[in-house]
């Protein structure tokens, strides 16, 4: 019994560690005060001064927009590499893929910096930060389709061919629908992951074009204003209900992404 | 002009040649079996029947038409897996209703012939269940009116009945028979349980390391094996091994190392000195006290070293002379208790003078 209670104590701890920050920032983000110093009343103030802000705007359509275009290539990039890691395994392929997901995302960022620049004389800017995400984005999607197909007997595939179908209408008729929800799974993780990235953004983005966590972050080095809690309480909202949308279509997901 | 050809198949692996120069001939409406271990190739002759591999050296002709080349939806043969592959995300009626929709039929059709098929497994109530509502049996007769429902030329089944326990998958035999005999489709079985293979075939391939060994109905196979292997792989067999002293038009006549001389039916030239094993079903050889009176032309001593009653049989392991191990069965059909020898009890065992078959080295 008084095992179960430090334990009890001691997982309260480390949550509390770990969202106390988050709380904190909704709250203050309703905080009628133009400082995050202390509790002054309630107000819904900093959302409306949000909405008002274009550049903030403007940098939540690139955002959006970023991830939207990033998430639906990387799906599609990420789909084909999980069949073709799953059906023919071919050694090389698992490796490509797969790096981006497990290199030092500040690496990532540099070498993509390099590569745009230097190798394709790239002007840096909306494309080249679509390219940075469906890179890293394609090797989680990949990861998630391939532990469906891992989940599924082998010989479904060639049933579908054995009674009749093409390679086609098995594709359509047979493997689409039953990796499907990883598919959705990858394209939400994928969405999570470009909208909220920073360290990669950063280094490929360029002078025109700004993000949303570009953009909170050239705030922030000015002042922490309530209007930044009220943006970032917005985007973690966003985040968690994609995360736990991703976690219902496949429960792997979760797992995959730590 | 039989129905399906193989002609001098090999497959290699690798070093390993999986199939070696296989031929055979399935004809029409039959139900042919193939038969063998672990690992003697007969998944890779299904499947290169099914067109998911391809022979290194040989063909395939169906209907005297080769298959090679041609795609596994090109062929009209269908398969049952072992793990029946039923697609978890259509229900049974879907499963059913795929080749037909993949034929081009139309709706009416295709209702229809569901609706046919189910009757025709006992399933008409589980149409609109899902494969994972379902019991091991019934997922396997919607595996097999899957592969029926459009009538294809050849159903091949690889272990179809390996997943089910032994009372289901005695009732998914006699199933298996009557519902072949009533859509008439030809059936390539695999399997390597040799019980299940007489039980249910016209005709038997028995296979060995990529071989053909012996090709017949399962009496003959049971009752005259070409060679040791075969003789060993089906059912229990003594194995003696002998030499041919004489040859008579009713019988062999054979020496065997410390037991004596035996005789067994003739076989073509086998000429006095040829070596090889004398091969005796349990059930020929009958046993008896030691001493008792000989009515059998062949006779052995032994000690019992063990029996197994079995119920309806008792089998008995007796010791010889030389040391080998002879079995005999003794069918328990007297009144009452059968009588047992005892184990370590002196017996004689004897057999007609034809029974047994000499298999030449
Ligand atoms: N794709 C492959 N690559 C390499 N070796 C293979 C392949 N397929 C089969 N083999 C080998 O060929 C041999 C025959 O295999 P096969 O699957 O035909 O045996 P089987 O008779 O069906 O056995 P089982 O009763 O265990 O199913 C085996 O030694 C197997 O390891
Ligand atoms: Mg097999």
């Amino acid at each position: 019994m008084k095992r179960r209670v430090w334990l009890w104590g001691a997982a309260l701890a480390t949550y509390a560690f770990l969202y106390l920050p988050l709380a904190v920032v909704v709250l203050f983000s309703f905080n009628d005060s133009e400082l995050n110093a202390s509790w002054v009343g309630y107000t819904t103030r900093w959302y409306r001064v949000l909405a008002n802000d274009t550049d903030m705007l403007q940098a939540a359509a690139n955002s959006l927009f970023i991830a939207l275009a990033a998430s639906t290539a990387a799906t599609v990039l990420g789909t084909m590499a999980g069949i073709a890691m799953q059906r023919w395994r071919p050694p090389l392929l698992a490796f490509l893929v797969l790096t981006p997901v497990a290199m030092p995302e500040i690496l990532l960022g540099v070498s993509l910096l390099l590569f745009f620049r230097q190798v394709l004389d790239l002007t840096l800017g909306l494309f080249s930060i679509l390219a940075a995400h469906v890179t890293f984005s394609t090797g989680f999607v990949a990861i998630i389709v391939r532990a469906r197909l891992a989940g599924m007997d082998d010989s479904l595939f060639e049933a579908a061919r054995d009674l009749g179908a093409t390679p086609w209408q098995s594709f359509v008729r047979i493997t689409l629908p039953l990796i499907l929800p990883g598919i959705i799974a990858g394209f939400l993780m994928s969405f999570t992951l470009s909208i909220d990235d920073f360290v990669i953004t950063f280094f490929v983005a360029g002078v025109g074009v700004t993000t949303l966590p570009l953009q909170i972050y050239s705030m922030i080095k000015v002042a922490v204003t309530p209007e930044v809690n009220a943006v970032s309480t917005l985007l973690m909202a966003l985040t968690l209900s994609l995360i736990v949308l991703a976690a219902r279509f496949a429960p792997e997901t979760l797992r995959a992404r730590s | 002009m039989a129905l399906l050809e193989l002609r001098n198949i090999t497959r290699r692996f690798g070093k390993l040649e999986a199939v070696s120069n296989v031929t055979l001939d399935i004809a029409a409406g039959e139900f042919f079996t193939l038969l063998g271990p672990s690992g003697c190739g007969k998944t890779t002759i299904l499947r290169m029947i099914a067109g998911f591999d391809a022979p290194d050296a040989g063909s395939i002709a169906l209907d005297g038409r080769p298959l090679a080349g041609i795609a596994p939806e090109k062929r009209p043969v269908h398969t049952v897996f072992q793990s029946y592959a039923l697609f978890p995300h259509l229900t049974v009626a879907g499963n059913i209703a795929f080749p037909l929709e993949m034929a081009g039929r139309t709706r009416d059709e295709i209702r229809r012939r569901v609706g046919d098929t189910l009757a025709l497994v006992h399933l008409e109530d589980k149409g609109d269940a899902y494969p994972h509502e379902l019991s091991g049996g019934q997922k396997q007769r919607v595996a097999l009116a899957r592969g029926l429902v459009n009538r294809p030329r050849l159903l091949l089944l690889d272990e179809p009945l390996g997943a089910l326990d032994a009372k289901l998958r005695e009732r998914m035999q006699g199933e298996l028979i009557a519902l072949q005999r009533e859509v008439g489709v030809t059936f390539v079985f695999v399997t390597h349980a040799q019980q299940e293979a007489l039980a249910l075939s016209h005709r038997i391939a028995v296979m060995n390391a990529g071989r053909i060994e012996q090709v017949d109905v399962p009496e003959v196979l049971y009752s005259a094996p070409r060679n040791r292997f075969v003789a060993d792989f089906i059912g229990t067999i003594n194995l003696v091994e002998v030499s041919v002293t004489a040859t008579a038009p009713d019988r062999l006549e054979l020496a065997a190392a410390g037991l004596g001389a035996l005789t067994t039916a003739p076989v073509a030239d086998a000429a006095p000195g040829t070596r090889g094993a004398l091969a005796l079903r349990p059930e020929h050889v009958r046993i008896g006290r030691a001493g008792a009176p000989a009515t059998l032309k062949n006779r052995v001593e032994g000690t019992v070293a063990e029996y197994l009653f079995l119920g309806d049989v008792t089998v008995y392991k007796v010791r010889l002379a030389d040391g080998s191990r002879f079995e005999a069965l003794e069918t328990n059909a007297g009144a009452g208790r059968a009588q047992f020898h005892a184990i370590g009890e002196r017996v004689t065992l004897q057999w007609r003078h034809d029974a047994g078959v000499f298999l030449r080295d």
